[in-house]
């Protein structure tokens, strides 16, 4: 699979998502989002990275679900491309309408940065597949609007699009403390934790591979 | 004709709003108010300046360009034209 890792203006964890797909053999091209329109034929999956595009200004994610490149990115999710959000990513597409919820500031007002440990609570996503229910990773977060909120939980837990929950501490006041989620198709994952900064032993822990490796099929 | 279009955002219901909570409880109440204020509800405050014909099509101009570029999200807010005035 060859994968565009998309540059808002404002993204930060764009070089990083490259290094750690390429690090596992993942073909990845760092696409700034201008460009995307132009190439994006080439690509069989996206990556949308974390960061603070346009800001945040008026709502993480708003300005950047609003351009021509990730309405592309929405017509490209009807053919099945897998598109994984992170973080700035996850916010992005909740705003443009490929997840469900929103992204609302953390209970505590605060930015949380700190290791966290989440569980498998669904495989329809295609990035969770192959992985256990119930089984425990450990990844990152990094953010200051991850409070996960919706007004239809029942419909998720019924479609089974909750796919990953904090374990332990519910460190930003998430909805039943829900760290990450999917769309009806399972073509679609966003989730709050990073896990590209979880590729490496040498910066605490590889567990973020296990959602990334996907990407090598 | 020149009209001021004032929105405001704020959480629906469903969804906590931890600031208003904060300025109640550290700011009002410790401030001596207890008695008098019960809630505080943060949000923000937009303000547009639109060309426009007379005050009802200023207000609808700015009620659809809210909803169409979702300036607020439906799913967890609540937004509100608080006034429209005439430049």
């Amino acid at each position: 699979m060859k994968v565009a890792v998309i540059q808002f203006l404002g993204s930060n964890c764009d070089l990083d998502s490259v290094w750690a797909l390429r690090q596992i053999g993942v073909t990845t091209d760092l696409v700034y989002y201008k460009d995307f329109e132009e190439i994006y034929y080439k690509y069989d999956g996206i990556l949308i990275p974390g960061g603070f595009s346009w800001g945040d200004y008026l709502r993480a994610g708003v300005i950047a679900a609003n351009t021509s490149c990730m309405k592309l990115v929405c017509e490209l999710s009807e053919s099945d491309v897998p598109i994984l959000g992170i973080c700035n990513g996850f916010q992005i597409l909740t705003e443009a309408g490929l997840l469900p919820g929103a992204l609302i500031r953390n209970d505590s007002l605060s930015f949380i940065c700190k290791w966290v440990t989440i569980s498998v609570e669904s495989k329809k996503s295609v990035f969770t597949k192959d992985l256990v229910i119930k089984s425990q990773l450990k990844m990152p977060i990094a953010h200051g609007e991850g409070r996960f909120a919706t007004d239809d939980l029942n419909k998720l837990y019924k479609n089974n699009q909750v796919v990953f929950k904090y374990l332990g501490e519910n460190p930003n006041g998430s909805m039943d403390a829900i760290a990450g989620v999917t769309n009806l198709n399972g073509n679609v994952l966003g989730l709050m934790p990073h896990p590209e900064r979880a590729s490496d032993n040498i910066i605490g822990g590889k567990d973020g591979l296990k959602i990334l490796k996907y990407f090598l099929t | 004709m020149k009209f001021l279009v004032e929105t405001i955002i704020e959480n629906l219901p469903l969804a906590r709003n931890p600031e208003g909570e904060t300025i109640l409880r550290e700011l009002v109440h410790r401030g001596g108010y207890k008695d008098l204020v019960s809630d505080v509800r943060s949000g923000k405050y937009l303000r547009f300046t639109v060309e426009a014909d007379h005050s009802n099509e200023a207000k609808e101009i700015i009620f659809d360009l809210c909803n169409k570029l979702r300036i607020f999200n439906p799913i967890v807010h609540k937004f509100t034209i608080s006034k429209v005035e005439k430049l």
